[in-house]
């Protein structure tokens, strides 16, 4: 049986780590306040990008000289996989559970016979696809939005794919993040970034704003989507990293929370076998003494 | 009511800067600044870097400067997505003239071509932006 002072030990040891739980699942709560709010503020760039995009892409559809970042290269052999995770961990099954579909994807992909190729942001993404992938990650970006994420960062991870498509290092690119619920329920989402896809035509476009096809373009069409599409492809990371960072804090509170829980029932038992040792302990010596003065 | 009024939007990637009902909106349109009236006909546009002007009566009520972007315009409503946008009196000439002064070093130490064309780029814009700050 442990020693009354590896009980009090033990017991100060799960107090300090519930202190440090409930101190990062404050500061995860703050921070997902923050990444929450700055989601929901770039939700109307987005939505309104999609939109012209959208119209733009319907009116250039069957025709021939479309740009490759909206006509793709005509083939999918080469598929690169943006991979979108945090730098650290203690978030719950934040990570893994982005690596697990990322994973899925890749072998479905080989089984086709295709090449997979991976593009990660997070460090936590690659150490786990390092390990069965190594010889397949193009390239690794960290440090994304560590204090706030800027829209600048995103654009740089863009130029990166843009970059390496423009040399033709691969065919269809797809990210993977996930997209945030509630600070309970994370969706890992993939979303085809090259070729462009163009979502259903909105259904008010029909009886509102009629003459939707009727649009003026100055310059002319393909010079715009030229500029556009580039564009777009920031924002749709741009987009995916905020859904991701507002994730990953959702993540971590929920997980700090059942940490700071579960220390607390921890400490709640320590303290009972803590009291019954001492107890029986007084009562041991008490017997002792008792028993020596009868024998008297 | 609304009719004789253009439902403004201005929103940078970060966030919604501005949404207002206004009586003009004067758009730096890539080939040559643009008007915007009550049912102007559909339009889409790119920007060059230079200052939208929002007019309230024959007043110019705001000036913002925008780094580039896209303009869309239907009858009712004109939406600019800004790359970088910023009121016309909070710009700092100063550190646009510092940042002028920076961009001339790198353009001179760049190699690539690539790199001479981004560089240019942004000295386009800060250069712009110093004019409008007059």
């Amino acid at each position: 049986m442990a020693s009354l002072k590896d009980l009090r030990n033990r017991r100060a040891s799960v107090q300090n780590t519930r202190k440090i739980t409930s101190a990062m699942k404050m500061v995860a709560g703050a921070k997902l306040k923050r990444a929450q709010e700055a989601a929901e503020a770039a939700r109307p760039y987005a939505e309104r990008m999609g939109r012209m995009l959208g119209s733009l892409a319907r009116s250039m559809k069957g025709q021939a000289g479309a740009p490759a970042l909206l006509a793709g290269t005509g083939k999918d052999q080469t598929q690169l996989i943006v991979v979108i995770t945090s730098d650290r961990g203690l978030c719950g099954a934040f990570n893994s559970s982005i690596t697990r579909r990322v994973r899925q994807l890749a072998r479905r992909l080989r089984d086709e016979g295709k090449t997979v190729r991976f593009l990660c942001v997070g460090k936590k993404g690659r150490d786990n696809l390092r390990r069965d992938y190594s010889s397949a990650i193009v390239e690794t970006v960290s440090e994304v939005g560590r204090k706030q994420l800027r829209f600048g960062e995103a654009d740089a991870i863009a130029g990166k794919i843009a970059a390496l498509f423009a040399k033709g290092e691969f065919d269809v690119a797809t990210v993977v993040y996930n997209k945030f619920k509630s600070a309970m329920s994370q969706i890992p989402t993939d979303l085809q970034l090259i070729p462009f896809a163009p979502g259903e035509e909105p259904k008010e476009a029909a009886a509102g704003e009629g003459a939707r096809a009727a649009y003026e373009y100055e310059p002319d069409e393909k010079e715009i989507l030229a500029e556009l599409l580039p564009r777009n492809l920031s924002i749709q990371i741009f987009a995916a990293l905020l859904e991701s960072n507002a994730s990953e804090h959702g993540a971590r509170m929920t997980a700090m929370d059942n940490a700071t829980r579960n220390a607390g029932e921890m400490i709640r038992k320590l303290t009972l076998t803590y009291n019954r040792t001492r107890q029986a302990m007084i009562t041991k010596e008490l017997i002792e003494i008792i028993s020596g003065a009868e024998a008297l | 009511m609304a009719s004789d009024k253009v439902e403004f939007e201005l929103v940078s990637p970060e966030r919604l800067l501005l949404s207002d009902l206004v009586d003009m909106v004067v758009v730096p349109g890539s080939e040559g600044d643009f008007g915007v009236l009550p049912r102007h006909a559909p339009l889409i546009s790119t920007l060059r870097p230079g200052v939208i002007r929002v007019f309230e009566g024959r007043e110019v009520k705001e000036r913002i400067f925008v780094a580039g972007g896209f303009a869309e315009v239907t009858p009712e409503r004109c939406t600019v997505l800004a790359e970088e946008a910023l009121p016309v009196g909070d710009i700092d000439a100063s550190a646009v003239d510092q940042e002028l002064k920076d961009l001339g070093e790198d353009l001179a130490d760049a190699k690539t071509d690539e790199e001479k064309a981004a560089i240019a780029k942004r000295i386009k814009v800060r250069q712009a932006m110093r004019a409008a700050a007059g």
